[in-house]
């Protein structure tokens, strides 16, 4: 396989294209992005409205509005308009989490804007989950796809730096937050020139609570490890889907910018770090003021 | 400095006859020269074919002799389906390095090479961005042997631009193209009763139809667009979309896992998938393709129009079949075409221009049906009332020009077959006098 740069003798410009004029280029590109066809059921990216709205109407508006009594704070400090990273905490077996911020910001935001999740790109790989996923808003977590939703089609993103680490802690670990990766989403908002909006979620610890992980399964297909939640073995594969109704709260702090170069590694792991403690300060502030973990 | 003197290599593959028309129809190409080691597919005008492999000595005696300034690469295979591996490897790596040789050197004419890649550059894998620009790298390395060619060939070519830089070297990168003139083995999977697909996957899909494959060589051809251009329609279509659009059904027959070895099974039942078919029908593949769009190309058909397209065409195919001969190269009648001094109008000239009059026809006669060289309106007076085998005899009294014009107006009217005939045969004749 040839190295990276090597297309670059073909352009005129050479190697120097990488760095100052990718973004010129891209500033032009943004003219050049595909229309929309009105007869299509599906966006480019996969997205269906039509299973979207199913999965809303029946599934998220029962756990939003009813199972877990979702109360939201602060959605001003979602832009009504251009590209936003949101960065959110992360837990639980099969994380509710993610479904319902998407629906927070459907039900409370004045614009009602929608959300795209960034998901590991392993979901590809499994049957089913592969199918369903993109039709619900996820895309998978890549650099150029969050360049392109972010910055081309100015969108909202919703992100899990913590990544897989996330859902794998015990629930003795309760909201502390794991490493948030290389600062990889700091370095998307950068070159998309988009706020970074910190996001914090009470609940899904409870909702889905992890006691152990079994190793077994985790020997025989090399990846996966069979989690020991309260319902788990009676409800056999079913259980991790059994989530518990813990009162939830979502609170969206004020949108952080970032001064510095994308590939400012340094400025770029400060920034994560402030991010992240941002985003456990105000967990621990969260959870010290709930009275009941089922009240709230 | 525009291209005047072009040659066109795999000129009887589909897309070099296809882009040697286009080329013909442009003015300012003094001469197209097609090579190939079998006979061209379609019917040229002023193309002129050498049967010759892709023998780097000779090849670079036909770029010297007719000093080319700009070679066109339209040979690459990019289906495993049509050739074997070891025929491919020969074809796509071999045959491009040659290509290569011939073109380059400090004494060599050539200016301008366009080489017509494939997006299987980019293979089709989890880790895949959703839209691959031209400057990203597959992420994981090629693992068929048609992927692992065709990176081959592409860094030859990158190689050949560092080692000329005074050639300007432009590489697309084409999605699967569809159209109702190619048959790919996508559309030979499309053709089934019902389309099999993977159990629990959706895959993106991104076509292009065969005629924007066409425009854009000859843009890039024309505009002098050096580097690499992605060339796929708007919009990324889900598998289950376009089998929705083409009107078929699909069957989720094939397991999630050991893919391989249904597809095997399939394989004798006769429908062939390949490994490249097998990745796509798993995790798709979409492409940016804003780059070719800024340099002022315009697609005729989004993706979702050239699935349409080619549903209309396969709803058509079974009662259309057999109606037009399929065109046979014959060396002595293209000789004689091209050199005869006693050739007055070339066939395909003269279809040109019957097809022009049978669009032009009614916006003519409803305008000035004066101003029309042969009277357009009535070439012959009262001609509309005539039987077909009064009018046998009156056109051995028109010129060329008029029985032209008459031929494009009986096709625009009654077009009776056997008047048609008789116009042909006349103009075969020279036309009257």
């Amino acid at each position: 396989m040839p190295p990276r740069t090597r297309t670059d003798a073909l352009t005129p410009d050479g190697p120097a294209a990488g760095s100052g004029g990718a973004s010129v280029a891209l500033e032009d590109l943004r003219r050049h992005l595909p229309g929309l066809e009105p007869e299509r059921r599906l966006t480019d990216w996969g997205r269906s409205e039509r299973v979207e709205r199913l999965v809303d109407r029946t599934v998220a508006d029962f756990l939003y509005h009813l199972w877990f009594r979702c109360e939201v704070e602060g959605i001003e400090n979602v832009p009504s308009a251009g590209g936003a990273l949101l960065v959110s905490n992360h837990a639980g077996a099969l994380p509710p989490d993610a479904p319902m911020i998407a629906k927070a910001l459907r039900e409370e935001h004045p614009r009602a804007r929608s959300l795209n999740v960034a998901v590991e790109p392993v979901f590809k790989a499994y049957p089913g989950l592969s199918m369903l996923l993109p039709k619900v808003g996820c895309v998978a977590a890549h650099p150029a796809n969050l360049q392109r939703l972010l910055h081309d089609e100015e969108a909202l993103v919703l992100t899990f730096p913590e990544g897989r680490k996330g859902p794998r802690k015990l629930y003795k670990d309760r909201y502390r937050l794991r490493r948030f990766g290389h600062g990889e989403f700091v370095a998307s908002a950068l070159r998309a020139d988009v706020p970074i909006v910190p996001v914090c979620v009470v609940g899904a610890e409870e909702a889905a609570p992890i006691f152990a992980r079994l190793d077994l399964l985790k020997r025989l297909t090399g990846s996966l490890r069979l989690p020991v939640v309260p319902n788990f073995p009676h409800l056999g594969p079913l259980a991790v889907a059994g989530y518990l109704p813990a009162k939830f709260r979502i609170r969206f702090l004020e949108p952080v910018q970032v001064d510095a170069a994308p590939g400012d590694r340094g400025a770029v792991q400060t920034a994560t770090e402030e991010v992240r403690a941002r985003v456990q300060e105000t967990l621990f502030e969260m959870v010290g003021a709930r009275d009941s973990v089922w009240l709230g | 400095m525009g291209s005047k003197r072009v040659l066109v290599t795999g000129l009887s593959s589909y897309w070099g006859g296809r882009l040697a028309e286009a080329l013909e129809a442009s003015e300012e190409i003094e001469t197209i020269i097609g090579v190939d080691s079998q006979d061209p597919t379609r019917e040229l005008e002023r193309t002129e074919f050498v049967r010759v492999g892709t023998q780097h000595s000779l090849l670079r005696r036909i770029v010297e002799a007719a000093e080319i300034d700009t070679v066109v690469d339209t040979r690459l295979i990019v289906d495993s389906v049509v050739a074997s591996a070891g025929r491919t490897h020969e074809n796509n790596v071999i045959g491009t390095m040659n290509i290569l040789a011939a073109c380059g050197g400090p004494d060599s004419s050539v200016r301008r090479l366009v080489f017509k890649s494939s997006a299987h550059y980019y293979g089709s894998s989890q880790d895949d961005p959703a839209f691959f620009t031209e400057d990203m790298e597959r992420p994981h390395p090629p693992r068929t042997p048609l992927e692992k060619d065709i990176v081959e060939a592409e860094a030859a070519v990158v190689d050949f631009a560092e080692k000329n830089p005074e050639v300007s070297v432009s590489m697309l990168r084409f999605a699967n193209v569809l159209g109702p003139d190619l048959l790919t083995s996508h559309r030979a999977l499309f053709e089934l009763p019902a389309v099999p697909i993977i159990l629990g996957f959706d895959p993106r899909y991104q076509f292009v139809h065969e005629d924007d494959v066409v425009a854009a060589l000859a843009h890039v051809l024309h505009a002098d667009l050096p580097g690499v251009f992605n060339v796929a329609a708007d919009g990324v279509l889900a598998l289950t979309e376009v089998i929705d659009l083409l009107g078929k059904r699909f069957a989720p027959v094939l397991p999630p896992w050991g893919t391989g070895l249904a597809a095997a099974a399939l394989r004798r039942l006769g429908v062939e998938l390949s490994p490249e078919m097998l990745e796509q029908l798993r995790f798709g593949r979409g492409l940016d393709n804003r780059r070719l769009k800024a340099t002022g190309f315009v697609y005729r058909c989004t993706t979702r129009e050239a699935v349409i397209a080619l549903g209309e065409h396969m709803r058509l195919a079974p009662i259309m079949r057999g109606a037009a001969e399929p065109y046979r190269y014959e060396r002595e009648v293209e000789e004689f075409l091209r050199r005869s001094p006693h050739v007055r109008t070339h066939p395909r000239r003269r279809e040109r221009a019957n097809g022009d009059a049978t669009v032009l026809a009614p916006a003519a006669l409803a305008e000035e049906p004066d101003t029309s060289p042969a009277g357009a309106a009535a070439p012959v007076a009262g001609y509309d009332d005539l039987e077909a085998e009064e009018i046998a005899p009156l056109l051995d009294s028109l010129e060329p020009e008029g029985l032209t014009a008459l031929r494009g107006h009986e096709r625009s009217r009654r077009a009776r077959p056997e008047v048609l005939r008789a116009i042909d045969k006349a103009l075969a004749r020279g036309g009257g006098g």
